[in-house]
């Protein structure tokens, strides 16, 4: 009670009269006056230097021939060599037109995918169904890649698999889904969106629940059908919240399920599924080209990095608060 | 909403209420259609006898029980870990006067834009000496930039008169911390836990890349190698002949065994998550 008595008749004046005495001291003495924070901070800023940054510097070994055992500093420069190889090997315009595709399925499948499921589960008055749906949709989202390949490949596998049972009492004959290079795309969207659609329309509904209802109301007295004011009234809503997601999904294109893919691919598919992550690995752990690898690595971050600033850009342009 | 419906709206209804279900039930059938087919005795189709034959096996092999030792283990320590360093650093960073705050955090930011990449990475762990360690599962992504910031976010919104009042009355910053500021926190607290402790339990690329001592293997990397490493795919590695093919129902026990934490957990995730994302949502 006395608490709330000295709050109402002192507002503000203890916050105002510590932080003009903050700033009249000199800054050593602001420091010290705080040195507990800083001690809080120093495990998580010592994670961020050495687990963050101190690779960032490592890059420079993409401009070098590191050698493991001479260091970092010793080895020899070589410039851009790394880089002239990279972008001459035939492997570069495979990585560039596999990732390209990948992350143009997701735009042109996945994201529609979700936003039409979040219209859908809009439309459902009753939320006791509604919720239970979503419980539904959800679970998967929460599963390890490992684990929902795993499910895949039982499923869709040749021996014992249901799908390929079904499609054998068909009289279709069997479809290797996990071997022919043909199925690993449709595999790879398929996965994405089983995973990750029902999780992704959090989001959307989210701002759908924010729509003013007076809106609905006054489109339905003028007589539009359900139809009509979804897309008049509904659409219109999350129009922004659509493109700022587009324009994110577009600054992470470089960066589409990296886990997912690994495991997917293999020897038969590597020729359409081989994105430059799993070449990075390829090439850098199992093969021990460590400075041609980071040069890769290093050329796809560099992308990546201008791809979300220019997205970022983007974003603002169309009247968007920006993410950065 | 009152309003007469018309032929069409019902009809609509309808439509998308069916539509809704089937998506639902293909969002659980997979998993239930593995659970059931785990403690089907034979390979039909349709289950006819029950047996916790599969589940046995996989119980009796000393590598799938040390793996699920070292998971839950390495969850358990890492949730903690991870959690406790995030709220320290967050706590530190929602005081606004801190100088040198907007460095800190535009040091953090930089981290979401722009990484070194898995091999500079890579002789980082191995420098610091985490190779083949567990440690190597918790500390080389001990912090998600995203969660600190979040977190600080919500550490922000805590009344500052209520820390303010806590130091008047001499309260020193771990008191404050520890007796106000966590407190009232929990929520936030159980819902960045939760997710930190799904992103351990679920990760298994570290593993492979930092841990070569199969006596270490996660539970993930031990389902990869029973499953898609044995299956007819060619997989990646090396060490397809090391494991024989393995039934089906095994494989499916060990999927439902190293999901079951996570289906435990989903209650409460479901409970917390939607704040946590709307929280995310929120730009600070």
């Amino acid at each position: 009670m006395s608490q709330v008595i000295t709050k109402d008749v002192l507002p503000t004046e203890p916050a105002a009269t510590t932080s003009i005495a903050v700033a009249k001291k000199p800054l050593g003495i602001r420091i010290w006056k705080e040195r507990w924070l800083y001690l809080f901070m120093l495990p998580g800023l010592l994670y961020f230097i050495i687990y963050k940054y101190v690779p960032m510097w490592g890059m420079l070994m993409a401009f070098k021939n590191y050698q493991p055992h001479l260091g970092l500093w010793a080895s020899e420069w070589v410039g851009f060599r790394h880089f002239e190889r990279f972008f001459s090997e035939p492997e570069f315009g495979m990585l560039l037109k596999n990732t390209v595709i990948i992350a143009v399925l997701d735009l042109v499948i996945f994201f529609p995918v979700t936003i039409i499921l979040a219209l859908m589960l809009n439309e459902v008055r009753k939320s006791v169904f509604k919720r239970t749906i979503q419980t539904f949709v959800y679970v998967p989202h929460f599963l390890s890649w490992v684990v929902v390949v795993g499910i895949f490949y039982i499923i869709f596998g040749t021996e014992g698999g249901i799908i390929n049972a079904i499609l054998e009492k068909l009289g279709i004959g069997k479809i290797a889904f996990l071997t022919d290079s043909e199925w690993f795309r449709p595999m790879i969207v398929l996965q994405m969106v089983w995973k990750d659609a029902g999780w992704g329309t959090v989001i959307f509904l989210a701002a759908l629940a924010g729509v003013d209802s007076n809106l609905y109301e006054a489109a339905s007295m003028d007589g539009a059908s359900r139809f009509r004011q979804l897309w008049h009234v509904t659409l219109p809503s999350i129009r922004s919240v659509i493109v700022i997601l587009l324009i994110l999904r577009l600054g992470n294109f470089l960066d589409l399920g990296f886990e997912q893919i690994f495991l997917m691919v293999n020897a038969l598919n590597r020729e359409v599924g081989e994105v430059f992550d799993t070449y990075v690995y390829r090439v850098g752990m199992q093969q021990g080209q460590f400075s041609y690898s980071a040069a890769v690595g290093l050329f796809k971050s560099a992308v990546a990095f201008v791809l979300v600033l220019g997205a970022n850009w983007l974003a603002k342009k169309f009247g968007e608060e920006g993410v950065y | 909403m009152i309003e007469s419906k018309s032929l069409g709206s019902k009809i609509f209804d309808i439509f998308n209420h069916t539509f809704l279900l089937l998506v639902g039930l293909i969002a659980l059938l997979p998993f239930v259609y593995i659970v059931i087919t785990s403690f089907s005795a034979t390979s039909d189709l349709i289950p006819t006898k029950f047996t916790t034959e599969a589940y046995e096996y996989i119980f009796s092999a000393d590598t799938f029980t040390r793996s699920l030792l070292v998971s839950v283990f390495v969850t358990l320590l890492g949730t903690f870990v991870q959690l406790a360093l995030s709220c320290l650093m967050a706590y530190s960073l929602s005081h606004t006067h801190l100088p040198g705050r907007s460095f800190f955090l535009l040091m953090v930011l930089i981290t979401m834009l722009f990484s070194g990449g898995m091999i500079p990475t890579y002789f980082v762990v191995q420098q610091t000496g985490l190779l083949n360690s567990l440690w190597a599962l918790i500390i080389p992504n001990a912090i998600s930039a995203f969660y600190l910031i979040i977190l600080k976010n919500f550490f922000q919104s805590i009344p500052g008169e209520l820390k303010e009042s806590a130091k008047i009355d001499g309260a020193h910053e771990l008191t404050v911390l520890f007796r106000i500021v966590l407190p009232l926190s929990l929520p936030a607290l159980a819902a960045f836990g939760l997710f930190y402790a799904v992103g351990i339990w679920n990760q298994y690329f570290n593993a492979i890349l930092y841990i070569s001592d199969p006596a270490l293997y996660p539970v993930q990397v031990i389902l990869r190698q029973l499953i898609i490493l044995s299956s007819g795919a060619i997989g990646d590695s090396s060490s397809i002949e090391t494991i024989p093919y393995h039934g089906q129902s095994i494989q499916m026990a060990v999927i439902v065994v190293a999901t079951l934490p996570i289906i435990i957990l989903y209650p409460f995730l479901q409970k917390h998550f939607a704040k946590g994302v709307l929280l995310g949502s929120v730009k600070g």
